[in-house]
């Protein structure tokens, strides 16, 4: 049996007992909500902590609501499979819907969350293996080890942010909520992302994240496409999402964002600056997807599963793809179908 | 460190079982090694084999992801719990009688997956079932007599004993309803 490290264990049952255990001592506790994430993390010993926190017992964090302003609000220990089924969610912003459905299998989002799925921990090939092959390379960066083997002159290290439902969210605009013993803040979803690694969430280590909150639907379209080696359990390689506003027929405004490629969510500015006043159409897709893969940050590295030449191409196919989505153009056959 | 011990009653396939164990402890290991049901498999223990699946509060989850501790108060079923009285449960005679098993290694966890699916669709389409089956995995069968396993298992819940497999790859005699026919 591979087992977990030894713990202690909390179940709280409010977010105010759970704030004040964790300010206890934020640096040796962890939180978990589905596990789905954490438990493989410390079962092969990427991951430490003298306490857990479970926040599955916390009634307030859990399940979808309206907004005053007419958005959603969904509680961060809301599961996968409860977004992917919520019938405002299907409505309204069904691209979530597909983005969330497209994590892991049907029996991980059974129990993994939203909130574990935006704190997601960063993903690489020397890092995402049992702890002998770990140990036979010295470790790297990410752990005790000195370098980073995907780029050994580079002082940082560039695991992969993998959590499939960001770049959806961070097109739609979404924002959070964290809570700590202080007090509460809000902030944009995008902020909640650094770009290393290592230290690859802005969130301080004593805040949870409670929910995060959509906008109220404004007329938009929406398309989320994933690539992946099989059509389940595998992480992705790339996900690419996108949200348009159209006034009559050119674009008011669009968001495009990336996941998988890099230690962040990437937005393509130059794609969504090239869309703007402009229809969605054969040749401005055409524009959009090749300046995506020009992109500043959309530069795939040997850290995940497959070439990073070929995934960095597939950044191409995939924006296209999504924006042909919007625009209810046909869709073209592409590598392998990210859902049935 | 010390062990944060944890006493509790798990309410599992209908019974109550009073254990004893380590609050870091996964549902799996309790089930195997305190609840003494070793039904459950263990394969990759990392979520990723399906092997371990088993259903809380009705749903399919994997118990080598879940703590023991958190799963006090809810209804847990393994594959100890299928059968009905001393009739196999339709998933089961429906994975014998289509010769659905190799080694077998994976048909705890199949079943439990295809149990969780029909109790929210009792009339599930080939995709259906390749979506819920999507998280187990299968080393030995190709997967293709699984499918119609739990295509033919759906059925019989159903009482639609019409879509009966062709005889080239029905091998079974245990058709409820129906005379037991010998060969
Ligand atoms: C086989 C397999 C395949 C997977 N494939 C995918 C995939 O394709 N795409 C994908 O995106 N993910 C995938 N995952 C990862 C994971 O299942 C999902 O990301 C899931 O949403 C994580 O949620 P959780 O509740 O289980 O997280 P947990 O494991 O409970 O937590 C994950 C991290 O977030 C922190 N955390 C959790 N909730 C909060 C909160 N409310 N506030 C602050 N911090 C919090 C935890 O401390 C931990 O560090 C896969 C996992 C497995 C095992
Ligand atoms: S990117 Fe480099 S430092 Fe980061 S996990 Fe991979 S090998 Fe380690
Ligand atoms: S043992 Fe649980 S998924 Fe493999
Ligand atoms: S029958 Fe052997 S793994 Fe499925």
């Amino acid at each position: 049996m591979l087992r977990l490290p030894v713990f202690g264990f909390y179940q709280p049952s409010t977010i105010e007992e759970a704030t004040r255990l964790l300010a206890e001592n934020p640096a040796s506790t962890r939180l978990v909500a589905g596990g789905t994430d954490l438990w493989p993390n410390m079962k092969r010993r990427h991951q430490v902590a003298e306490t857990v926190i479970s926040l599955r017992g916390i009634a307030e964090l859990t399940g979808i609501r309206e907004t005053s302003d007419g958005g959603l609000a969904i509680g961060a220990t809301t599961t996968l499979a409860a977004i992917a089924s919520d019938l405002r969610v299907g409505e309204s912003y069904r691209a979530l819907a597909t983005a969330v459905n497209s994590i892991s299998s049907p029996l991980v989002r059974n129990s993994g969350t939203i909130g574990g799925n935006l704190c997601l921990d960063t993903r690489c090939t020397y890092y995402n293996q049992n702890e002998e092959w770990r140990r036979s390379i010295d470790y790297c960066m990410k752990e005790v080890g000195e370098i980073c083997w995907v780029a050994p002159s580079s002082p940082r290290c560039w695991a992969v942010s993998s959590g499939d439902s960001v770049p959806i969210l961070c097109a739609w605009g979404a924002e959070i909520t964290l809570v700590s013993k202080d007090g509460a803040r809000t902030l944009p979803l995008a902020e909640l992302f650094r770009d290393d690694g290592i230290d690859y969430l802005s969130k301080r280590p004593d805040e949870i994240l409670t929910e995060v909150r959509l906008p109220a639907p404004s007329g938009e379209r929406a398309a989320f496409w994933k690539l992946r080696r099989r059509g389940s359990i595998d992480f992705g390689v790339l996900s690419v999402a996108a949200v348009g506003w159209c006034g009559g027929e050119t674009t008011d405004r669009i968001e495009i964002w990336l996941g998988s490629v890099g230690s962040t969510p990437v937005r393509c500015d130059e794609s969504i600056a090239a869309l703007i006043g402009k229809p969605i159409d054969e040749d401005t897709i055409a524009e959009a997807a090749a300046l995506a893969r020009k992109g500043e940050g959309a530069s795939p590295l040997g850290n995940t599963d497959f070439l990073p030449q070929w995934r960095g191409k597939m950044i191409e196919h995939y924006v296209a793809a999504v924006l042909r989505e919007m625009a209810g153009l046909p869709r073209e056959r592409l590598a392998p179908r990210h859902q049935r | 460190m010390k062990e944060q011990r944890h006493t509790c009653t798990l309410r599992v396939n209908g019974e109550d079982a009073a254990v004893v164990f380590a609050v870091h402890h996964t549902l799996l290991e309790v089930l195997r090694e305190e609840v003494g049901l070793t039904g459950t498999k263990h394969g990759c223990e990392l979520g990723e084999c399906g092997t371990c699946t088993v259903l809380i509060d009705g749903k399919a989850v994997l118990s080598c992801l879940e703590l023991a501790v958190e799963c006090e108060g809810r209804e847990i079923e393994t594959v100890e719990g299928l059968m009905i009285g001393n009739e196999l449960h339709p998933l089961q005679s429906a994975f014998a009688d289509l010769g659905a098993a190799q080694c077998g290694y994976c048909t705890p966890g199949i079943l439990m997956a295809a149990k969780g699916l029909l109790a929210e669709n009792p009339s599930p389409s080939r995709d259906h079932v390749i979506e819920a089956l999507g998280g187990n995995l299968c080393r030995c069968t190709g997967y293709h007599k699984i499918l119609e396993a739990v295509e033919w298992g759906a059925a019989i819940l159903r009482g639609d004993l019409a879509s009966r497999p062709p005889p080239e790859v029905f091998h079974g005699d245990r058709i409820p309803g129906e005379e037991v026919v010998d060969a």
